[in-house]
């Protein structure tokens, strides 16, 4: 009997599976060999939030043990990594060789095969992209337990990004980090009293940043609507530290700031505690520039939300993520506006501007605004999420899948036109479709 | 699959004529249009019920159901999840029957039994293992509030209802740790064909009310639901009601 409960990070929709720790290549070829109809899935971290990473009543491999750093070349910046090595693994490792890997998502805590599943992007998207963009190469066993280096050159290569896991296992990846002379920021931040300036000044001198994110208060009505920061950052050089940090310029610093189960009883992320929350994120930051701040300051607030997934009651929550072209930054306001309407509070709202997307036809990011809110599951919000499903659509966006847990396989064929050119490429690669997941049959993503 | 909302995508209704089971596809279709399995004997009832749903988006197909004949019954859950995972599965048949004929004639308590009981278990065992096997799903088994203490004027039926109520019951703890949840509806009086004629006991309902408490519970993987709801304390108190006492209330 499949006997491991698996669920996202939203808490959502647990189904069992089988699974298999990996410890190598072989671990996963032999695993592909003693599957059983249901197929197999990789899981990392499990920090998607619905359910990519689960496979009901069939084979999910834990890649986590698979987790050496082979090598970091800190003049080419060049690392050699296993698939299970998380993020945050990775940059304590690079970071004394001064190299800094240039896309993290809001938590370090997700692995190299989840970062290039789902091609994950962060803050400094605009500038540089998302994770796919710094793969050199990329070992990944196929469906016939055969291990292949693929490179952007191959198609293959483009469909594995973004692939939710359904091309294959990467087992192994070449990444080229960036230099940096200090582990710091310099950070702008901006305290901005609506949505609609705050988006405005969003819109201007985002080149003048690696690193640009606004936060803003959905729960606060009238005027304030939307109030919020803008913090944009760049990397702090060396003479810009101040002298007690010059000492020690690429200490990775990243503290706990504070842990919230303590704070918030198991459901209690009501309207009220929204409301509170917002007020003190919004006061604790006035406009302050030049400000130098620490990994956690700047990158990581989420990783306070991180923990947050307990308290959100026994149904979980779920993050709606979408991603509309420029010129349609007035979804962002009707969907807040629609969200608003119906009751349903997110404590935390993060906008973000996409610059240029890549090959990769399931990757996310493409030029645009992309908003995230966080939901607790309660009733009505099925319908609801519906009807926002549809002004995305209609304004020509689409839904992160590493976020998605409960849209139609026909908003994804709407939001990804180029799938059908994605599933050519799997297909070939797994012809007899064992890769599979409770996604992938809720999405209707293989056939 | 069902998803972060609780939406199903697939719905199997053993039973595939039942006002009960039609009305909670219907519920949970006017979220979202499903796929839909309805296990039935051929009727015209049967090929109505089909164009209904298909009204609302469904995509439906129909398989050849019979209780009565159990070894069948393993092959007609094999075919109904054949087109794909069963996210939701509703035991949804049963007869009311005469009680005054089911507790003297012989042929007509067996068949009783055979349907109610005897059908109820067969078809569990086997949706518990196909469902074990996908490694997800839901059962939805409807009981009745006459399982709970057999009265004078239906318990032929009653016994049923308690045997297959408590088999659901315990099938609700052994398919647990296979994450598949099963969950026991206990209505009282509803009005539909089964009990068109007959005098509405208090409390009575609609397919529908039964219907909207049903995805309700579903949706929170609740395992044992009363429709309405306040049948729960009434049935409660009437359990020990000692028996000279309970002989002449008007139930
Ligand atoms: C608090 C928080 C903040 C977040 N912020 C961001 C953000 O800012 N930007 C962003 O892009 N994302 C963000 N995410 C989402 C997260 O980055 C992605 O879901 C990421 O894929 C998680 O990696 P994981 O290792 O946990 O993978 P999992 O969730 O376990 O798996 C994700 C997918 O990758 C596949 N996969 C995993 N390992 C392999 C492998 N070795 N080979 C092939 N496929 C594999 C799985 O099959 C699955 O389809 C955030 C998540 C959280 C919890």
């Amino acid at each position: 009997m499949p006997n491991t409960s698996l669920r996202g990070w939203g808490r959502t929709a647990p189904t069992r599976a089988n699974v298999v720790p990996v410890r190598s290549a072989a671990d996963v070829t032999a695993a592909l060999a003693a599957a059983g109809p249901r197929g197999v899935i990789a899981r990392g971290l499990g920090r998607s939030y619905g359910d990519p990473a689960q496979n009901a009543g069939g084979t999910v491999l834990d890649m986590t043990g698979l987790d050496r750093i082979h090598s970091v070349d800190a003049d080419s910046g060049r690392v050699v990594v296993d698939a299970g090595v998380s993020l945050d693994a990775l940059m304590r490792a690079a970071l004394p060789f001064g190299l800094w890997l240039p896309v993290l998502p809001g938590t370090r805590q997700v692995t190299v095969g989840g970062a290039i599943g789902a091609d994950i992007h962060g803050k400094a998207h605009h500038v540089v992209g998302s994770f796919g963009n710094h793969v050199e190469s990329l070992d990944l066993v196929t469906a016939d337990g055969r291990a292949h280096t693929l490179t952007p050159s191959d198609d293959l290569f483009w469909a594995t990004v973004g692939g939710m896991g359904l091309t294959g296992v990467v087992v192994r990846a070449v990444l080229v980090l960036h230099h940096v002379e200090t582990a710091y920021f310099k950070v702008d931040t901006e305290q901005i009293d609506n949505l609609d300036e705050l988006m405005a000044r969003q819109s201007v001198d985002d080149e003048k940043y690696a690193e640009t994110v606004s936060w803003f208060d959905a729960v606060s009505t009238g005027a304030q609507f939307g109030r919020g920061l803008l913090m944009r950052a760049n990397h702090a050089t060396l003479d810009e530290l101040p002298p007690k940090l010059r000492a020690r310029p690429l200490r990775f610093d990243a503290p706990q700031l504070l842990t919230v189960p303590d704070v918030f009883p198991p459901g209690l992320l009501n309207r009220l505690t929204g409301k509170l929350f917002s007020e003190v994120w919004y006061r604790k930051s006035p406009t302050k520039l030049g400000a130098i701040q620490n990994i956690t300051q700047f990158l990581h607030p989420l990783d306070i939300v991180g923990e947050w997934n307990r308290g959100y009651g026994p149904r979980g929550f779920l993050q709606y993520q979408f991603v509309v072209p420029l010129e349609r930054g007035d979804v962002v306001r009707g969907v807040l506006d629609r969200m608003h309407a119906a009751g349903q509070v997110s404590a935390l709202n993060v906008l973000k501007r996409f610059g240029e997307g890549n090959r990769a036809p399931l990757s996310f990011p493409r030029p645009g605004w992309t908003l995230c809110v966080d939901i607790p599951v309660n009733d009505g919000l099925g319908p609801l999420c519906d009807e926002l499903d549809e002004l995305v659509l209609d304004a020509g966006g689409r839904h992160y899948l590493a976020k998605e847990s409960r849209t139609t396989p026909e908003a994804i064929r709407r939001g990804y036109p180029r799938l059908d050119e994605w599933r050519k490429v799997r297909d070939a690669a797994d012809p007899t479709g064992v890769f599979t997941s409770d996604m992938s049959r809720r999405l209707e993503l293989t056939s | 699959m069902i998803d972060a909302v609780g939406n199903p995508q697939s719905v199997l209704v053993m039973g595939g004529t039942s006002e009960i089971g039609l009305a909670v596809v219907e519920a949970f279709a006017s979220d979202r249009p499903l796929r839909v399995v309805l296990a039935a004997r051929k009727s015209d009832r049967l090929g109505a019920a089909q164009a209904r749903l298909e009204k609302l988006g469904c995509a439906v197909e129909t398989i050849e159901f019979d209780a009565t004949a159990p070894e069948t019954h393993s092959e007609v859950v094999r075919a109904a999840f054949a087109g794909g995972d069963i996210d939701v599965a509703l035991v949804a048949f049963g007869l009311l029957g005469d009680n005054e004929v089911a507790w003297t004639d012989v042929d007509a308590a067996v068949e009783l039994a055979q349907v109610n009981y005897t059908a109820a278990v067969s078809v569990g065992v086997a949706l518990g293992k196909r469902m074990t096997e996908q490694g997800h799903g839901a059962i939805v088994a409807f009981s009745s509030v006459a399982g709970e203490r057999a009265r004078r004027s239906n318990f032929v039926y009653g016994s049923t209802k308690a045997g297959m109520d408590a088999f659901y019951s315990g099938l609700t703890e052994a398919l647990r740790p296979a994450g598949v949840h099963v969950t026991v509806v206990r209505p009282g009086f509803v009005h539909t064909r089964m009990t068109e004629g007959l005098s509405p006991a208090p409390l009575s309902t609609t397919p529908e009310a039964v219907a909207a408490i049903t995805v309700d519970a579903v949706r929170h993987r609740r395992e044992l639901v009363w429709a309405p709801g306040p049948l729960r304390f009434v049935m409660s108190a009437l359990r020990h009601v000692p028996r000279p006492l309970f002989r002449r209330l008007p139930v």
